[in-house]
């Protein structure tokens, strides 16, 4: 039970400001996902939440009440770091008891508790061992236990499966998704993976540089990216970008034109952009479509395939059109191009975003359904 | 035979060579100590000759062994653990909550190991009269735990610098106060770098003589002074002072070959990742 609120939060090295006048609002029993690429200050911000690092500006409330001052511990959050950093030392039941044992608790409650942690992540038969004879995903599950035995208000996580092999990563990402479940804790989470932000989170938190590019669901910011860089940021392959010119705006929609003169009409609203401005088209690898030569459509794109790559269930061919502009596409597995084919792409404008040459899109004129699934949440008392 | 495995080879003979160099004045005086004094004279060099305990009979009957070995015993490990109990909470101090003068502090710890001894020794000598701390155990283990502890700061610094922060960090998550940190998390992880840091301490407070031939007379006079006091007026005598001396670093090297094998054992421990 615990909510969390960012007002205005500052950090400064120096004279750096790493990050600037940051707000924002975790709800009760959310999964939130900080995500952004290195160096963009999300786990600044999520040390700074634990208590680990010093707030230079700001406030920082659990529950409505401001604890920028108060030490990590009184703060009621638990963490879990991404080198796991277990006490080597200690076996994996005195690990996950530290906290319990500082804290002055009996070493009979200390064993219930730990047992109850141990039984949910299937730790049972390990808590004897010490942390070196441990897999990578054992001692993950035990960097876990040692949060869920401290019953925290917030949980928070620190790039935690980076150090994890692929396979091992899906299977660590599914089981924290269902502890969120069973837990009905809050959680903030952070990583440089878009991935596991789509998959796990309620609401995605992109930041860049210091500041918040856009908060929102998974599929809204998928759907409706605020600006390119959400946009570029979010969805793998990445978003394609095509320089164009408006040429023209209406109620349907805008119209531009690529540098070959092909005319797409893309219905986001035009307020503000006149004929011959500048702006970025984005359109989907996965939203491209190859086409067979069509003289009623004048609009594809003529060109050739520079790499095939087949994953078997789907492929990836990275195409040059437009002299010279690359363009991913996203395809079946039955694909049958080749390198150096000749390939013509068909943009569907519906599908496509524009972005002003400040970075901002143009705003969609309808909200893309999908965008909603999941803004009502989901009742708690559900599940149990 | 490939040049690799030929590299190999010279640095092995090489090490050899080394370790001999070292050696060998130690084996020169093991030997020494078991030749009559008309051998340990000779102008050639014998390792034939036929071997007497006598300077060993001839040695304790002249000065009691054992007064000044524990004298030694207790100025070396008192002094250690006393640095140990300052030098542990700096060198945290230091790695873990450094501010801007951290590195100048280190530093200037070092520098004060520059200044040569005598500089310093005519103040000390009157504080200590003053203090009544003259050939005491108590004078010896304050001056050798000030000595190393510049060293030992150091070493430790360097030892907690290789824990990593997370490990301290979730421990602050998990409640711990600074010294909570410390004793359950910090030390426990250290024990190799703590034992060999402290073994160096116990070795360099068990050879140093400066301050032991001139703070101490007999009642706390260490093996140092046991030693120095075989080079007498009347004259070297070879085979007495190697019994004496041999006699002197007997302890030391012992107990150096046993905790030896606790390092190595110490060095393996824990991984972290």
């Amino acid at each position: 039970m615990a909510t969390l609120t960012l007002r205005n939060i500052k950090k400064v090295y120096g004279d750096v400001e790493v990050i600037q006048d940051l707000s924002l609002d975790i709800e009760d029993r959310e999964f939130v996902v900080l995500v952004g690429p290195s160096g963009c200050g999300k786990s600044t911000l999520l040390r700074m939440i634990a208590g680990l690092e010093e707030i230079s500006g700001g406030d920082l409330s659990i529950d409505g009440e401001r604890v920028n001052e108060l030490p990590p511990d009184r703060r009621g959050l638990a963490m879990v770091f991404q080198s796991y950093a277990l006490y080597p030392h200690m076996t994996v039941a005195d690990n996950m008891a530290f906290a319990l044992r500082l804290a002055g608790v009996s070493r009979e409650e200390r064993m219930a508790k730990v047992g109850e942690a141990a039984k949910i992540l299937h730790l049972e038969p390990l808590l004897d061992r010490k942390p070196r004879a441990l897999s990578g995903g054992q001692r993950q599950r035990v960097a876990i236990g040692r949060a869920i035995v401290r019953e925290p208000r917030v949980f928070l996580f620190d790039e935690p499966l980076s150090n994890l092999d692929a396979a091992l990563r899906v299977q660590m990402r599914i089981e924290i998704a269902r502890l969120h479940n069973s837990l009905d804790a809050t959680m903030v989470y952070v990583t440089h993976d878009q991935v596991e932000a789509m998959t796990m989170a309620d609401k995605i938190v992109v930041m860049n540089a210091g500041h918040i590019e856009q908060v929102g669901s998974p599929l809204d910011l998928y759907h409706h990216p605020e600006s390119l860089f959400v946009a570029g940021f979010i969805g793998s392959p990445k978003m394609n970008f095509i320089d164009a010119k408006v040429s023209s705006v209406s109620v349907d929609g805008t119209t531009v034109a690529l540098s070959d003169g092909t005319e797409v009409t893309v219905p986001v609203s035009g307020g503000g952009m006149s004929a011959g401005d500048v702006v970025t088209m984005g359109v989907r690898p996965e939203e491209l479509k190859a086409v067979t030569d069509d003289p009623a459509n004048p609009g594809d794109l003529a060109g050739r395939v520079v790499v095939a790559e087949r994953l078997g269930g789907e492929t990836f061919l990275y195409t040059e059109v437009l002299g010279g502009q690359t363009l991913n596409l996203k395809g079946p597995g039955a694909m049958t191009y080749r390198v150096n084919d000749a390939i013509r792409l068909r943009i569907d404008g519906a599908t496509c975003h524009l972005f002003r040459d400040d970075g901002k899109a143009l705003p969609r004129l309808a909200r893309n359904p999908m965008a909603d699934l999941d803004a009502e949440p989901v009742a708690p008392s559900a599940a149990g | 035979m490939p040049t690799s495995q030929r590299h190999k080879l010279m640095m092995t003979l090489l090490g050899w060579v080394v370790a001999f160099l070292v050696f060998f004045p130690v084996l020169w005086m093991f030997l020494t100590s078991f030749k009559t004094e008309l051998d340990a004279v000779s102008g050639t060099p014998n390792i034939f000759f036929e071997p007497t305990l006598e300077n060993y009979a001839a040695v304790q009957e002249r000065a009691d062994y054992f007064r000044f070995a524990m004298n030694s015993i207790i100025i070396s490990f008192g002094s250690t653990i006393l640095a140990l109990l300052f030098a542990i909470p700096a060198a945290y101090a230091m790695a873990f909550f450094p501010g801007k003068r951290t590195r100048g502090t280190l530093l200037w710890m070092l520098s004060t190991k520059m200044l040569p001894p005598v500089g310093v020794l005519v103040p000390v000598y009157l504080i200590f009269r003053d203090l009544r701390l003259l050939d005491s155990h108590m004078g010896l283990v304050i001056v050798f735990a000030l000595m190393n502890l510049p060293i030992i700061v150091w070493m430790l610094f360097t030892f907690f610098k290789e824990v990593p922060k997370d490990i301290l960090e979730a421990g602050r998550m998990d409640g711990a106060s600074p010294r909570q940190e410390l004793r359950f998390i910090l030390v426990p992880l250290s024990v190799p770098g703590i034992a060999s840091t402290g073994l160096l301490s116990v070795i360099l407070a068990w050879n140093e003589a400066f301050w032991s031939l001139n703070l101490t007379t007999v009642a706390a006079a260490p093996l140092t002074v046991f030693i120095a006091s075989f080079s007498s007026p009347e004259g070297l005598f070879w085979a007495k002072l190697s019994a004496a001396s041999t006699m002197a670093i007997a302890p030391i090297l012992i107990f150096g070959w046993l905790s030896q094998k606790q390092l190595v054992r110490g060095l393996t421990f824990g991984a972290v990742k």
